[in-house]
């Protein structure tokens, strides 16, 4: 019997219950409409740029649309994306447990994810319009707006309930739940990954809580904590703000890491190189990042002290991603490669990381940061990381986990041809994006000069490739729900422990708890390496 | 499948001291706001501070001590087998979060009163940083009030789980941990009470 045919298929048995797996699943179909909605909102803002002055859309529709894009994308998809869904469906069987430490406590999360998107969805529909102030929600305009920001402060919030009650589950279950002989330096580096970020969800969250919560006792109550007049001081909302939002960066990108970290291996049938630096760059990753906020405002006019040491605390972070980096290209090294859809996902995150970090540290330099400030540079940039970064590595795990979770096989060759149109429609999109940026365009802008409408048509024929690639990926996956063949307990030859259990995996994962006597992934016992 | 779950002690330590981590960080970013509009407005500071009462501070602060002592008794004598006198320790603890609440609500009504409030009469003609005081003492003392609340809330529920003997010698991990929340609420204000009430 398996987890998903038990208690018959009712919807109670679903969102009622506790079972670390269904609750992946529930985030898995609720994250992925969302995701579609904010692309549909992408792919817009993009048919606007057909024209460089007014067209298909108001400039006032315009900052709704990059405002709710961000929102949805951020604190919907890619924040909770990779620890909601594969992270409650896998953490515990990595480490040969029945379920996370509190289980209610988990589906209590659901609901506040839940409840936080009903109240984003919400925003847009009632008050005096959409929120316009872009995903960052800056003073003084955030106050001053009579758009509806209070909502949509208050959906950041709830979701940030959600991030917090997640992420203390976790550290207790790899505290409390390893099976007999899951040793720390025997956990699979996806667990690692979900430790570090665990961490970083516990402590920063709170403090964009109680940001946003001054944001609203501010537009209500007009207190002036970030009003100069008042004696208060704008700046102070940016450093709290990214506080938070600079270590949630992490949080979106170092359980991506940990993916890529299980999918390497098993398709190159060879241990992962660096076992420890890799375990241990992402808990550097999580302290570094914790430090290195104010590079968001350098342009914002605080103290040159402050910029030196932001800029190499900045510096410093770029080292411990380089190692992850490394490690994997070694990993490949003498491997026996097998390129499946899941792979040549993994590897192209190697690749559009690379390229999303290296930009990164330009931006961390001072004086290049003041030219691209604010610009699509910025926009590329970020687009790498997060969505070449971690939502190829949400493909490219969904692709390796898929016939796990499901039972269900998909057809290969849509998978590939969903790689061709995303990967090149994605850099058609955002690497046009970074030089277009270089040459000055500023971002979150509606209308755009004629020298740089050319690079505008390129960017939105790309997320027309891009957007395509994406119904092709997603529309293979829900015809394999259906139709898809029966998969095997190990359709990869992966020797983690999910790989021990069939598929789906039984509703207690393991018959018996598993005893552990090597790493998780020990291809060649005897050699090393 | 939970059952192994409900009696992992340690688990429900670990997770209830992740909780107050990010309670601490919750009032954190409050005190770097404090830290920030203080060293902007030194001065109104100083004589915004002047205004608060500190008897019924201390008055509050000795409440909140006497009944973090009342908590920690209350786990000693359950841990001792002692069901009555941890009864009617745990009841004297949400008794002595009440008292508090009743003295801050009588606080902020002196306040009120003289139209000292966000944007009220008695701040209109003051310099910027003094309005700005006492947000801050009104978001601050506010969130730490509505802590308490939900303190003395819960105190309540466990005095009952007490007296049900679903909170025993044997089984008193929700009783302990309340106590680390009500640990919480009084270091917050341990800081609280100089940061307004003696900053003059």
């Amino acid at each position: 019997m398996s987890y998903l045919d038990r208690q018959g298929g009712g919807l109670l048995s679903w969102i009622a219950s506790t079972d670390h797996k269904r609750i992946g699943l529930l985030y898995l179909a609720l994250m992925t409409v969302f995701f579609f909605v904010a692309v549909g909102i992408g792919v817009a803002m993009r048919l606007k740029h057909l024209s460089g002055g007014d067209f298909l859309m108001t400039a006032q529709t315009y900052n709704a649309l990059f405002t709710v894009h961000g929102v949805i994308m951020i604190f919907l998809f890619v924040i909770p994306g990779l620890p909601a869904v594969f992270g409650n469906f896998f953490l515990p069987i990595l480490i040969g447990a029945k379920d996370v430490a509190f289980p209610r406590l988990n589906l209590l999360s659901w609901y506040f994810f839940v409840t936080g998107a009903a109240l984003a969805v919400l925003s847009l529909f009632t008050g005096h319009g959409p929120p316009d102030t872009g995903w960052t929600f800056y003073v003084p305009f955030s106050i001053k707006t009579g758009t509806n920001v209070s909502l949509a402060v208050l959906a950041a919030f709830v979701l940030g309930l959600s991030s917090i009650l997640t992420g203390l589950n976790f550290i207790t279950t790899i505290h409390r739940l390893r099976a007999p002989g899951m040793t720390w330096h025997r956990m699979p580096l996806f667990v690692w990954s979900l430790y570090a970020t665990a961490w970083i969800q516990v402590l920063v969250t709170p403090i964009i809580g109680i940001t946003l919560v001054l944001v609203i006792l501010e537009r209500f109550f007009n207190i002036g904590v970030f009003d100069p007049a008042k004696g208060g001081d704008p700046l102070l909302y940016q450093h709290m703000f990214w506080t938070y939002s600079h270590p949630a960066v992490y949080i979106m990108i170092v359980p991506a890491m940990g993916a890529i970290s299980e999918i390497i291996p098993t398709f190159s049938r060879k241990s992962i190189f660096g076992y420890n630096a890799i375990a241990y760059s992402s808990i550097a990753i999580a302290g570094f990042g914790s430090m290195v906020w104010a590079h968001h405002m350098f342009t914002s006019g605080m103290a040159d002290t402050a910029d030196f040491v932001f800029s190499l605390l900045t510096f410093i972070v770029a080292v411990p991603s380089a190692i992850k980096v490394f490690n994997w290209t070694a990993t490949l090294y003498k491997g026996s490669i097998e390129m499946s859809p899941a792979m040549l996902y993994a590897l192209s995150f190697v690749f559009l990381f690379a390229i999303g970090g290296l930009t990164g540290v330009m931006q961390g330099a001072l004086g290049l940061n003041v030219h691209l400030h604010d610009t699509y540079w910025i926009v590329g940039h970020f687009h790498y990381v997060m969505f070449g970064g971690t939502g190829f590595a949400f493909f490219a795990a969904l692709l390796y986990w898929f016939p796990k979770m499901t039972g269900r096989m998909y057809a290969a060759r849509p998978a590939y041809a969903a790689w061709g149109l995303t990967f090149t429609g994605f850099n058609i999109l955002y690497f046009t994006m970074l030089v277009l940026g270089a040459q000055g365009m500023p971002r979150r802008y509606y209308a755009h000069l004629p020298q740089f409408h050319d690079a505008h048509l390129v960017a939105t024929a790309g997320s027309w490739l891009l957007a395509a690639g994406l119904v092709t990926l997603f529309s293979n996956f829900i015809c394999a729900l259906f139709r898809g063949r029966k998969a095997e307990a190990n359709p990869w030859g992966g020797i983690t422990l999910e790989w021990t259990i069939s598929s789906p995996p039984p509703t207690e994962n393991f018959a018996e708890v598993p005893t552990v006597t090597a790493g998780p992934y020990a291809y060649n016992p005897g050699r090393p390496g | 499948m939970s059952e192994t779950v409900h009696h992992d002690y340690q688990g429900a330590k670990i997770g209830m001291w992740l909780f107050l981590f990010t309670e601490f960080m919750l009032f954190g970013g409050l005190f770097i706001l404090y830290a920030g509009s203080r060293a902007l407005n030194p001065e109104a500071f100083h004589s915004a501070g002047r205004e608060l009462s500190v008897p019924l501070g201390v008055a509050n602060t000795v409440i909140l001590l006497t009944s973090s002592l009342f908590v920690a008794a209350a786990i000693t004598a359950i841990q001792k087998g002692n069901k009555k006198l941890s009864l009617i320790l745990t009841g004297l603890t949400a008794a002595c979060g009440a008292l508090f609440l009743v003295n801050k609500a009588a606080e902020w009504g002196m306040k009120f009163h003289h139209g000292i409030y966000p944007n009220g009469p008695g701040l209109a003609q003051r310099p910027a940083g003094e309005a700005l005081f006492f947000g801050l003492y009104y978001i601050m003392t506010g969130l730490h009030g509505l802590h308490v609340l939900a303190g003395t809330v819960l105190l309540t529920v466990m005095a009952v789980l007490v007296s049900r003997e679903r909170v025993r010698q044997d089984d008193y991990v929700l009783l302990e941990n309340s106590g680390l929340y009500w640990h919480l609420v009084d270091v917050i204000w341990i800081f609280l009470l100089p940061l307004f009430y003696l900053a003059a």
